[in-house]
């Protein structure tokens, strides 16, 4: 019987949601790591049972735990994360220099391949590699070299580099997201770098097209179609057929494209959600209803999904990881709120239902599809 | 031995109760219990002062004989009160924060 597994992080802990496939009864375990903010928990798709959680407090810093038994037990691993040489300086808020500080882990992303081999996106924006189970972290400093570093620039949240994609037809290449500095891509492992931001329009930057300095909220990819991305941009939801090379806005008919979370279906490349927030001043539902969109052409047209999600004084925001989807016959589709509600469809959005409706702030959710 | 207290948060990452012991050799100082503490309790590198360049969190205070002593230079030989001790150096964590 498949089962699947619901990982959250929320500012208080992190929590395990668990079901077999029918997904309508839930056991929750947890909260884990009490009282601190878990970022990130993503297991290991060569082995699911591994498990890496992203564990931060402003008191006592960055931990990083390691589970091998699919959550049961876990060990703190090394959390030493030193950039590479001398780390120089970045854009503070009103545009002086400001150097470069590591302050937390946001996105930890686990190897295709190889439960040893982990990536992790970092606060100030960088990304480092483990390849020995999380015993030691090394940067691949390529991304900070880029030459670009002194013109990002932190969004609201710190600058953080929270989106990492691996292309499954690739080893070589990874997309990583930077808030706000943009989209970058690697064809050669990480070693360098580019800047994948053509065709982005943001008007609050001083050159709405410039290379860099966008601030992107997140990318998702399909495993079968790896050059094809979706974005959900501060603004805007975009498309490229060409790995990054070129983006389109497809926000189409959506009441209003700003937003943090896309995902697409399991087993439809085209299927793509988002939820759509009113602005950036105000980051909740548009007419406090909570609705995910939809769009079954890989974007421009949309249609609202409601069907047991508040329809009446919601105010909650949905962050930029806080969505996945399992790979069961009929796609699961998952998200977690900042009022601690984590819904779940078994119907690839057609129907919601809550998990659980009181956990702390959630900040990620993911899900693992279990044999 | 030195006696450490430690927050709570960090007692529960240790997996240790109370107070915990530790030696150091030669003079104790704050840097010489911190790191015999790292020592003996590996996951606790990094939650009390940096990595790198050993600068105390700014959410952490010592507190030594009912004074401050957060800002004294990390080589200060503790009182010997603590060094011989008879009373606990105290790890506190602010009390802030949502």
């Amino acid at each position: 019987m498949s089962q699947v597994r619901v990982l959250v992080g929320t500012k208080k802990g992190a929590f395990t949601l668990t079901a077999d496939g029918k997904r309508d009864k839930w056991e929750v375990s947890g909260p884990h790591f009490a009282g601190w903010e878990i970022y990130h928990v993503k297991g290991s798709p060569a082995d699911p049972n591994r498990l890496y959680a992203s564990q931060s407090s402003g008191w006592f810093g960055q931990l990083i735990q390691r589970s091998n038994d699919g959550g049961k037990t876990w060990e703190p691993m090394d959390n030493k994360f030193v950039y590479d040489g001398i780390p120089g300086t970045h854009q503070w808020y009103d545009g002086t220099p400001h150097p470069w500080e590591f302050k937390r882990v946001w996105h930890v992303e686990p190897s295709l391949s190889d439960p040893d081999t982990v990536y992790a996106g970092v606060e100030d924006a960088a990304i480092f590699r483990t390849t020995d189970g999380a015993k030691s972290w090394q940067e691949l400093s390529g991304l900070r070299g880029h030459g670009s570093g002194p013109r990002w620039q932190p969004g609201a949240g710190g600058m953080c580099l929270h989106t990492i994609i691996l292309d499954p037809s690739d080893p070589r290449r990874i997309y990583i997201a930077i808030s706000a500095a943009g989209a970058f891509r690697t064809d050669d492992g990480g070693i360098t770098w580019r800047p994948i931001n053509q065709g982005l329009r943001s008007e609050h930057i001083p050159d709405p097209t410039a290379e860099v300095g966008h601030c992107v909220h997140h990318i998702a990819m399909h495993p079968s179609r790896p050059g094809v991305l979706f974005m959900q941009k501060h603004w805007d939801v975009m498309r490229s057929d060409n790995a990054g090379d070129l983006w389109r806005e497809v926000s189409g008919n959506l009441p209003t494209d700003f937003g943090f979370v896309i995902d697409v279906h399991a087993h439809e490349p085209d299927t793509v959600y988002v939820v759509p927030i009113k602005s950036d001043a105000e980051r909740y539902p548009p007419e406090g209803k909570l609705r995910v969109y939809r769009s079954r052409s890989g974007g421009e047209e949309w249609e609202p999904l409601s069907k047991g999600l508040p329809q009446g004084d919601c105010y909650v925001n949905v962050f930029r990881d806080a969505m996945a989807v399992d790979s069961l016959d009929s796609c699961g589709v998952y998200f977690g709120t900042t009022g601690g509600q984590v819904y779940a469809s078994p119907d690839g959005g057609d129907s919601w239902a809550p998990i659980v409706r009181d956990l702390p702030a959630v900040l990620s959710v993911e899900v693992q599809t279990l044999a | 031995m030195i006696r450490v207290v430690l927050p709570a948060h960090l007692r529960l990452l240790a997996k240790v109760g109370g107070e915990v012991e530790v030696a150091v050799e030669g003079r104790a100082t704050i840097a010489s219990v911190l790191d015999a503490m790292e020592t003996q309790y590996p996951m606790l590198r990094g939650t009390i002062r940096d990595h790198v360049t050993h600068q105390r969190r700014p959410f952490v205070r010592f507190f030594c004989c009912e004074e401050d002593w957060s800002h004294e230079p990390a080589d200060t030989p503790l009182p010997e009160a603590v060094a011989s001790g008879k009373e606990p150096l105290l790890l506190v964590g602010a009390i802030a924060g949502g």
